[in-house]
């Protein structure tokens, strides 16, 4: 029921590109090394599922929809020759309304957008071309050693030039990835290269910072855990960073919006924020996650089943974690993610999208947590975490659940 | 049935150490003897628990009849009572050894005599029972029946020579056991014509038939319409049927004559009316005494059972009750605790008694538990003059009025093999054991003897004991008795606040290491919180041990975009979940498994 604005239905679109130069050692995104055939037959199954995507919704209803903000990810989707983004592009304009002032984001990584296929002098100037609005850059670390041990393809270096090439090719909005709580690292490490990214001229005008979380399934824990362990800073020192982070790049003029972003005033991710404020979004890709019609659904995450699906109906069939959203289930996925932002949920737009205040449907848990100094209650009801409810999100919104 | 011979009658049962193949034994004589083909066998039939089956251990006294027909050509009626095999239903095993005239002695062809061996052939023999031993797993490599032959001679005393050289699982010597039951075990006597004199060797409740009480007729005749008087309870009832044992099922008939093995139903309602040790006489022409070694059954260990969704309180007073129909040993009284809520303080026979019962209230009655430490009773002499049995120690009086303690010991013995005698005397040191005396078996096997108070190998003894011979030592024990002891209530305090659930009795100088490893233990077991916890041991209000959880400092994910949304939302559930599991004391989280954290002090040693 939600987005639809003049009978206009808005939605964030992800296209997932799962391909890599190298799997960095930490990552446990589903992408990996593959030949430039199956790149080239993912893009072409890529078109087909947008286009069955959009006529299946126009076989059910009429309705008009409208293309807020398109973000590829992947992966390192600059891998692909720029053709090939521009496909994905125009296919998704041949099936619906772009909105005007569309936020069009592309991860890229350094060391993958020198070589150009359209005679430019790197991809840059062909993103620009075809309607790529802002550029993500995954730089990571200043050092090279970090970078060495993430098992990056890139040094510091390397990253200045990827960042002076997109400046040059006229991006304004551009986003630079830094890493924390890495092995080996301290504070003074992180320090020096978050400075550097916010001392970069101009100014990218976003940051993210993630704190390196070693997960399941990747090599990190697989095989180096138990030796990284050791290396890897404590939890204090993992708290020094994330709770420096805000400090020292607030002296650049940055305002934490999220638990991990940071951006110059009105530069905010429209695209990531569309998750966190409860907005339809679908993606095309594999592994790639929807939530359309209160119905949030994954992709299958494999390439082979991805590819091989001969129409929309085994795709579907295809899909995991299928979950039929109740009302007591959005709401209390509105809570949660609009918790990540330091806005917080505001009561006005909680009402508005469920007929409810917020302390009615968790007067007590709000009340609990207030007491705990983990969650701030403005007068008109709103709600947002305190500093230290940021540290100890889970605990918080685990009661919203 | 009345006029069936009494020569032709042998009651007999089984004794060895546990793994030593007993079960194996009786179902093999069960199968050989008719009553079961081998296709209808299910592994161990007297074992008919599932708890049983799986532990490998029998809890309840069974009997069962077969006829077997001799070389000599004549039909014998075989009645075998097999007995529980542990040190907690000792009383059982003796009531059971009452009930028989004769004992085959099993014997691991390669372990030979271990120490419960040893203590039912003596008990066994201290009932007068014709002992006859029986060498089983012959078939393995290590069995050396020749030095077990000699072993058995030497070490008990009786004629071994001879003897059925047998595998039990293998089916090989099987029918020199059935001719050795004929001829090495005496045939019952006893007056079928005296006043009715019976003892009851186990008791069951059945929910159409009442309790179904398993005796032996020593004098007299019970028939349907004889009119019981249960000696020691005076519970008195009209008989309703009387019958004897087929394999696994009940066999009525006419009358039960002395000499034999049976049962009999009135239309009883309790276990407790009909309690193992009993006689059982005729109303209207009473025997003129009862049989001796009657004894009322008394808890050993006690522990607090909660169950850990306090709505479930209902279901587990409900489960407590059917359990106890059919389990007279179980005792329970409602307590309150701070920190658990509702529940009971049970009483056990011991510690397996007690696991047992956990087992079967989780599984059977499926409920979720949360126990306390596992007590013993401990007497406290009051400066009043007055005594009383402490079974929870949130109960112990205040130290002022306390003018002694009294603690229950036992007498242990250990046979071991000699290289093991230095670890496992150092173990009994620690446990506060006083050395009694030590005896060779032979040159390489010897037998060591403690004093132990109870409470010091209620928990993990027989684990410590395990892990510190490799398995080559084996424990017994027997009551002594009750002895002055300083003792203390060691308080455990979490948050500064004491956690009820937690004390637990102490003797003084073990206080120290006990209070810092419960510490420890605690401080795995408890999560972090919003602030620090502090866990404190303390005795009499000093604190003497303590650790401390540090405050949560990081629970977030850093990372959550589309894709990450419903992985997200599983791992929020998770916790959730995690915290329902816990208990609230003042304003920390205690998770159920630290309340059992306490039987686990020894782990990892």
């Amino acid at each position: 029921m939600n987005n639809h604005k003049e009978g206009v239905r808005e939605i964030a679109v992800y296209i997932h590109l799962p391909f890599c130069v190298r799997k960095c050692l930490y990552c446990d995104f589903i992408s990996g090394c593959y030949s430039e055939e199956i790149q080239n037959s993912y893009v072409n199954k890529l078109l087909q599922e947008i286009d069955w995507f959009f006529a299946e919704r126009k076989k059910k209803k009429s309705e008009n929809i409208r293309i807020s903000t398109i973000f590829f990810g992947g992966g390192t989707p600059s891998i692909l020759p720029t053709n090939e983004i521009n496909r994905i592009l125009c296919k998704l304009k041949d099936n619906c309304e772009l909105s005007s002032n569309a936020e069009i984001s592309i991860e890229v990584n350094p060391g993958t957008v020198k070589l150009s296929d359209a005679g430019e002098e790197n991809k840059f100037e062909s993103y620009r071309r075809m309607g790529i609005n802002r550029i993500s850059i995954g730089m990571q670390s200043a050092s090279d050693d970090e970078l060495k041990t993430l098992g990056r393809i890139h040094t510091a270096e390397e990253f200045d030039e990827t960042y002076r090439m997109a400046m040059k090719a006229g991006f304004d909005v551009i986003n630079v990835d830094v890493m924390y709580a890495l092995p080996g690292q301290n504070y003074a490490s992180f320090e020096k290269s978050l400075r550097k990214v916010a001392a970069l001229d101009p100014k990218p005008k976003h940051i993210s910072a993630y704190s390196l979380i070693v997960e399941e399934g990747t090599p990190f824990y697989d095989t180096d855990f138990h030796a990284l362990g050791k290396d890897l800073p404590d939890e204090d020192e993992e708290r020094r960073m994330y709770e420096g982070a805000a400090d020292i790049l607030a002296e650049y003029g940055y305002e934490q919006y999220e638990i991990s972003n940071y951006s110059l005033p009105g530069y905010e991710c429209k695209h990531n924020c569309a998750y966190w404020t409860g907005k339809e979004y679908v993606g095309f890709g594999i592994a790639a996650a929807s939530l359309i019609d209160d119905m949030r659904f994954t992709n299958t995450k494999s390439m082979e089943e991805y590819l091989n699906a001969p129409d929309y109906e085994s795709l579907l069939t295809l899909q995991t974690d299928v979950e039929q959203l109740s009302e007591t289930d959005l709401m209390s996925e509105f809570v949660i993610l609009g918790l990540r932002m330091n806005r917080g949920v505001k009561d006005s737009e909680f009402f508005e999208r469920f007929q409810l205040h917020l302390w009615e449907a968790y007067g007590g848990i709000i009340e609990t947590h207030v007491g705990n100094g983990l969650l701030y209650r403005a007068e008109d009801g709103s709600i947002s975490l305190t500093g230290e409810g940021r540290n100890l999100s889970n605990y918080v919104m685990k009661d919203f659940l | 049935m009345s006029n069936t011979d009494q020569s032709k009658i042998r009651n007999f049962c089984i004794v060895a150490h546990i793994d030593h193949g007993k079960s194996t034994l009786a179902d093999r004589i069960i199968e050989k003897t008719g009553l079961l083909t081998s296709r209808e066998m299910q592994a161990q039939v007297l074992d008919n628990m599932d708890l049983e089956r799986e532990r490998g251990i029998t809890i309840k006294s069974q009997a069962v009849r077969t006829i077997y027909k001799a070389k000599n050509g004549e039909e014998y009626i075989f009645n075998l009572i097999d007995t529980p095999g542990h040190v907690d239903f000792n009383y059982e095993v003796s009531r059971s050894l009452a009930a028989c005239d004769g004992a085959i002695l099993v014997v691991d062809a390669a372990q030979g005599i271990e120490a419960q061996t040893l203590a039912n052939v003596y008990l066994a023999l201290d009932h007068d029972l014709d002992v006859f031993p029986v060498i089983n797993k012959i078939d393995l490599p290590s069995a050396e029946p020749e030095r077990v032959i000699e072993e058995i001679e030497d070490v008990i005393g009786i004629e071994a020579q001879g003897c059925p050289l047998i595998s039990a699982k293998n089916g090989i010597g099987i029918d020199e056991v059935l001719e050795a039951i004929v001829e090495k075990i005496p045939a019952p006597k006893g007056d079928s014509e005296a006043p009715l004199k019976a003892l009851i060797f186990d008791s069951l409740y059945d929910s159409y038939k009442g309790v179904i009480v398993f005796m032996r007729l020593m004098e007299g005749t019970i028939k349907k319409g004889t009119k019981v008087l249960m000696m020691a309870t005076k519970a008195t009832a009209e008989v309703v049927e009387v019958g004897y044992f087929g394999a696994g099922q009940f066999i009525p008939c006419e009358e039960l004559s002395a000499g034999m093995v049976g049962y009999f139903t009135a239309s009883i309602k309790n276990v407790r009316d009909t309690a193992v040790g009993d006689t059982v006489t005729d109303a209207d022409n009473p025997c003129k005494e009862a049989l001796p070694g009657y004894k009322k059954v008394q808890s050993m260990v006690y522990c607090g059972v909660y169950p850990a969704d306090g709505a479930k309180y209902p279901d587990l007073r409900d489960a407590l009750e059917k359990l106890q129909l059919n389990d007279a040993s179980l005792n329970y009284e409602p307590e309150t605790s701070i920190a658990l809520g509702f529940g009971f303080r049970c009483g056990f026979l011991g510690l397996l008694h007690l696991e047992i019962v956990q087992e079967r209230l989780e599984r059977e009655y499926n409920l979720d538990l949360v126990t306390t430490a596992p007590g013993v009773i401990y007497k406290v002499h009051k400066t009043d003059g007055t005594v009383i049995d402490l079974t929870n120690p949130s109960n112990l009086p205040d130290p002022s009025e306390i003018d002694f303690m009294e603690e229950p010991v036992v007498s242990a013995e250990i046979m071991l093999t000699t290289e093991y005698i230095g670890s496992i005397m150092e173990l009994c040191q620690e446990r506060r054991g006083r050395y009694l005396g030590m005896e060779y078996m032979e040159e390489t096997r010897a037998l060591l003897k403690y004093e132990l108070p109870l409470n010091e190998i209620i928990y993990d003894f027989f684990d410590a004991l395990k892990s510190r011979s490799h398995g080559y030592a084996s424990f017994d024990y027997d009551l002594k008795g009750y002895e002055q002891s300083e003792l203390v209530k060691l308080d455990i305090l979490v948050n500064h606040e004491e956690v009820d659930a937690l004390s637990f009795i102490v003797h003084k100088d073990t206080a120290y290491e006990r209070g810092r490893k419960m510490c420890e233990k605690l401080k795995e077991e408890i999560p972090r919180h919003l602030f620090e916890v502090p866990i404190q041991a303390a005795v009499g209000g000093k604190i003497i041990a303590r650790e401390t959880v540090k405050a949560y400092r990081k629970d977030v994910l850093a990372k959550c975009y589309g894709g990450d949304i419903t992985r997200k939302k599983k791992l929020l559930e998770k916790q959730k979940e995690g915290k329902k599991r816990m208990r609230q004391v003042g304003n920390v989280e205690i998770p159920q498994e630290a309340f059992m954290s306490v039987l686990k002090l020894d782990e990892g040693k």
